[in-house]
């Protein structure tokens, strides 16, 4: 399980392997569009129909509620609640909690049901937790190698004045 | 925590601006919306009462431009102020990599400065995070309204460590962006250690 006070690092091949998943995860549930985020809100990978979702705020809004039903499962003497479903009127919303600390948001319309969408989650689940589990030990690997795998071990202050101009 | 993924060769930060109720915070977020390129800029996402009172948070993507090949990309985000939306606090603090504490320059706001500044470091630290620590900088806001505290006065009170202090007036904007470059330059160059 990813360590909840780390720095999330995405690596291109685990950033390969997260969306080659969440493509078959779409395809299998039948959904209209599928994202992944990370617990503070940050967007990790994102598939189908996109382009008209304004993707970083529902980002954000996912992992506030996310924290603000974990705060109520707390109240009342759960460690949080895994999974969330919202019911519109046309498209519904599908949020399950993967590896403690990724968020899995499934959208879909009629053309998919509940049931279905569950069954599938379920086992992108266990696969995606492995590919966190990969990425957690890679992190660790190169956390421990020399400062210079690090890029923004050497950013000046002009580098930083240069983003006001 | 910062988010950096090299598959997009992004770099996400988490600013949090904190302070009691009415200091602000909301305030300071919008002019900086108003006041960016649209380019620059997400959607600004504010869950706020009927009356106006922030009642979960304010969220405001924005996009700096490029650090080293890496797209710096920071989310501000707002507490609500009031006393009573304690749990809501905790809950935003999650991941911060920086915090601005929004103080209110006006007299008899001074206990309200103290009790959420204590407030912070109590939430800060139910995250592991100890205030002393981490990029913060204290903005003293209201500057214009008449009989303000000096700022020697609230700097003495609120800022013993003292970390980077800026003066504003939000409501016309008057260092606001000073107060957000202090910060994004103090969580930038703190991911210079921590990764």
């Amino acid at each position: 399980m990813l360590e909840a006070s780390s720095s999330l690092v995405m690596y291109d091949e685990e950033y390969q392997r997260i969306s080659a998943l969440i493509d078959r995860l779409l395809r299998e549930a039948n959904a209209r569009a599928i994202f992944l985020v990370d617990k503070d809100g940050q967007l990790i990978a994102a598939t189908g129909e996109t382009e008209h979702l304004d993707t970083t705020s529902l980002a954000s809004l996912t992992a506030g509620n996310i924290a603000a039903t974990g705060g109520l499962a707390k109240l009342i003497g759960e460690k949080e609640f895994s999974i969330l479903f919202h019911e519109g009127e046309k498209d519904n919303i599908h949020i399950s909690i993967v590896g403690g600390r990724v968020i899995l948001v499934v959208i879909f319309d009629q053309r998919s049901s509940l049931g279905l969408v569950r069954l599938r989650v379920k086992r992108a689940g266990r696969d995606l937790d492995l590919i966190l589990e990969d990425l957690v030990r890679k992190t660790v690997v190169h956390n421990d190698q020399s400062a210079a795998m690090n890029p923004f071990a050497e950013i000046t202050d002009d580098d930083i004045d240069n983003l006001f101009k | 925590m910062s988010f950096i993924n090299y598959a997009s060769r992004e770099i996400n930060c988490k600013i949090v601006y904190y302070g009691p109720g009415l200091c602000g915070k909301t305030t300071n977020l919008q002019f900086v919306y108003n006041k960016t390129a649209d380019s620059s800029k997400g959607k600004m996402i504010s869950l706020a009462t009927e009356t106006e009172r922030t009642l979960f948070f304010d969220f405001l993507p924005l996009a700096l431009g490029e650090i080293r090949g890496f797209k710096a990309r920071f989310h501000l985000y707002t507490v609500p102020g009031q006393v009573f939306y304690d749990a809501s606090r905790k809950l935003i603090l999650k991941g911060v990599d920086g915090v601005v504490f929004v103080a209110d320059s006006q007299q008899e706001r001074l206990d309200a400065n103290i009790e959420s500044m204590e407030n912070l470091r109590d939430n800060l630290e139910e995250q592991g995070l100890d205030l002393d620590r981490i990029p913060f900088v204290i903005q003293y806001n209201k500057r214009d309204l008449p009989g303000v505290c000096s700022v020697e006065e609230l700097s003495s009170l609120l800022n013993p460590r003292k970390v980077p202090e800026t003066e504003a007036c939000a409501a016309s904007g008057e260092g606001v962006f000073e107060t957000l470059k202090v910060i994004a330059k103090l969580v930038l160059n703190d991911l210079k250690k921590t990764n």
